[in-house]
């Protein structure tokens, strides 16, 4: 008699919570869909998806798509300086940058967790783009990205475009660190206890 | 109080009527206005100090009379409001700054640094906004950053505890490390853990920090001071509690850890695979911490760069702590136990 109303009283509470389940997921997909629309309109492909060439020349590569500068293509170091007023070089793919600030390579922004942003917080996300420093405490985030006017979004429009980068297929891809411009190193002023 | 103010290196005469928080625009323009009226005021020396650039740095909390501090979470203690610290920032023997935080309300806290006149007779409020870049000179083409309020609240600011950094049960501990690099003497009045219980300024601490200073449990002595300086430089934001938590890197000391390899540095660093990408090393072999690899150990490359993007901390210093790198690096290279067959 007990089993009986236990499972009965699971019924009902799955009857109940069936329809929640199904807003939610409703809103779940509305989210994810604002956050392509936004991803879109603020062109982060540009420079976060690899290209590959097509008929028409350089054309986005999808099956990799927002994965990053691939780890395979090896930069080692910082581009010469143009010469005459131009500042900065860029990678044919627009996936690395040189100029002043060292060379940065376009983020994996897969949900892959090794490499990607598979281990990533709603909340860190948010704290990277309102801080400008990875995960609103490391390194800045560097040129070009847009930082400055990414951090217009309201908190909404942060969130669905993190939900639509997490709804992507994990890809591997292992982005190398940024180089920084070349300075003498530091010493300490003083003499190190040991 | 005349005591007090030598040791904070004040020679200004109190302003008579200083705003006080919630009377007046806070923080005041003037150190000397940070002082509070009753006396109290404690020096204190945390065992793992934080490198910053070789700074001589002097530290002190006043506590307002009666009240105590919440140490039901031994690793996140609740100051009463009113609570006050400095810390005086010299080198080559001048002061340079002083940071001030004070707890206004149940969870607010104001920041302010003071920066110190060319004649070292007072410190005025730097701009929150941007701080101070280059201050002074600390070493040839080095030159020293006063911090923006923001600056430092990337430090001090963590998900559900107070904002104070090294003024917990194991900085205070009696039980001083002999190997921590950078160790500075107790100064003499200072309000430690010892004093803190004698006094009743602890609530809910565990009775046996009486009998049992707190220390960092591990293998060598030498183990003992890497985790307690990860402890004091790297988990203000490496822990297990802050929003970075998500990347799975805990550098705090454990003091309920009885069991040296259960510690969070080493459960979370030790031959896990990093991905930070060190430069030169394959993909997939840079590793936390590297049981006998210095090069392939990320903590340690970044502890060495100094270059803005890669190393750590990020902020708040332009020199490589080259004692703790030693120290370090030592202990990776010779003592660090394997784990890489748990992986």
């Amino acid at each position: 008699m007990k089993t009986a109303k236990i499972t009965l009283t699971a019924f009902t509470i799955a009857l109940l919570a069936a329809p929640a389940a199904r807003a939610a997921g409703k809103k779940d997909v509305e989210q994810i869909k604002r956050g392509e629309h936004l991803v879109k309109v603020g062109l982060c492909a540009d420079c976060h998806t690899p290209k590959k060439m097509g008929p028409n020349g350089p054309e986005e590569d999808i099956s990799k798509m927002l994965s990053g500068h691939p780890a395979a293509h090896l930069v080692t170091q910082a581009a010469d300086k143009p010469a005459g007023p131009w500042a900065i070089a860029v990678a044919g793919d627009l996936t690395a940058w040189s100029g002043p600030w060292g060379v940065t390579f376009t983020r994996n922004l897969t949900p892959d967790k090794k490499t990607g942003l598979g281990d990533w917080t709603e909340q860190n996300f948010i704290d990277t783009i309102r801080t400008g420093k990875k995960l609103g405490k490391g390194r800045p985030i560097l040129p070009p990205m847009p930082i400055a006017g990414i951090q217009n979004y309201s908190d909404d429009e942060l969130k669905a475009i993190f939900a639509y980068l997490q709804s992507l297929p994990p890809i591997s891809n292992a982005v190398p660190e940024p180089i920084p411009p070349a300075a003498p190193t530091a010493q300490p002023p003083v003499a190190a206890k040991k | 109080m005349a005591l007090a103010w030598r040791l904070i290196g004040v020679t200004a005469v109190l302003i008579a009527g200083a705003a006080r928080a919630g009377e007046g625009p806070w923080p005041p323009k003037t150190l000397a206005e940070t002082h509070p009226e009753a006396a109290g005021v404690r020096p204190f020396s945390p065992q793992y100090p934080l490198w910053s650039d070789g700074a001589t740095k002097q530290r002190w909390v006043w506590l307002p009379r009666g009240k105590t501090i919440d140490a039901s979470d031994a690793e996140a203690w609740r100051f009463p409001v009113g609570t006050r610290f400095w810390k005086q920032f010299s080198f080559g023997g001048r002061k340079v700054e002083t940071r001030y935080l004070e707890k206004t309300g149940p969870d607010v806290w104001v920041y302010a640094t003071y920066v110190w006149s060319e004649d070292q007779r007072e410190a005025t409020l730097a701009p929150a906004a941007t701080g101070m870049r280059g201050a002074v000179e600390i070493a040839p083409g080095v030159r020293h950053d006063v911090p923006s309020v923001s600056d430092c609240k990337a430090c001090h600011e963590g998900k559900g505890r107070d904002v104070v950094l090294g003024f917990s049960a194991l900085q205070l501990s009696a039980d001083r490390d002999p190997l921590a690099p950078h160790a500075e003497a107790v100064p003499e009045g200072s309000l430690q853990l010892v004093e803190l219980l004698r006094e009743n300024r602890l609530a809910h601490a565990p009775r046996f920090w009486q009998r049992t200073p707190p220390a960092v449990a591990a293998r060598t002595p030498r183990a003992r001071a890497a985790l307690g300086y990860f402890h004091g430089n790297c988990s203000f934001c490496h822990n297990d509690r802050d929003p970075v938590s998500s990347v799975g890197l805990s550098l705090r000391a454990d003091l309920t850890a009885t069991i040296a390899d259960e510690q969070p540095a080493i459960r979370t660093a030790v031959d896990v695979p990093s991905k930070f990408q060190i430069r030169g090393i394959e993909p997939d072999r840079s590793r936390r911490l590297a049981t006998g690899d210095i090069e392939r150990s990320a903590v340690l490359v970044r502890m060495r760069a100094r270059d803005g993007l890669s190393q750590m901390p990020p902020l708040g210093s332009k020199c490589a702590d080259t004692a703790a790198l030693d120290l370090i690096s030592t202990w990776v290279a010779d003592e660090l136990p394997s784990r890489a067959g748990g992986m």
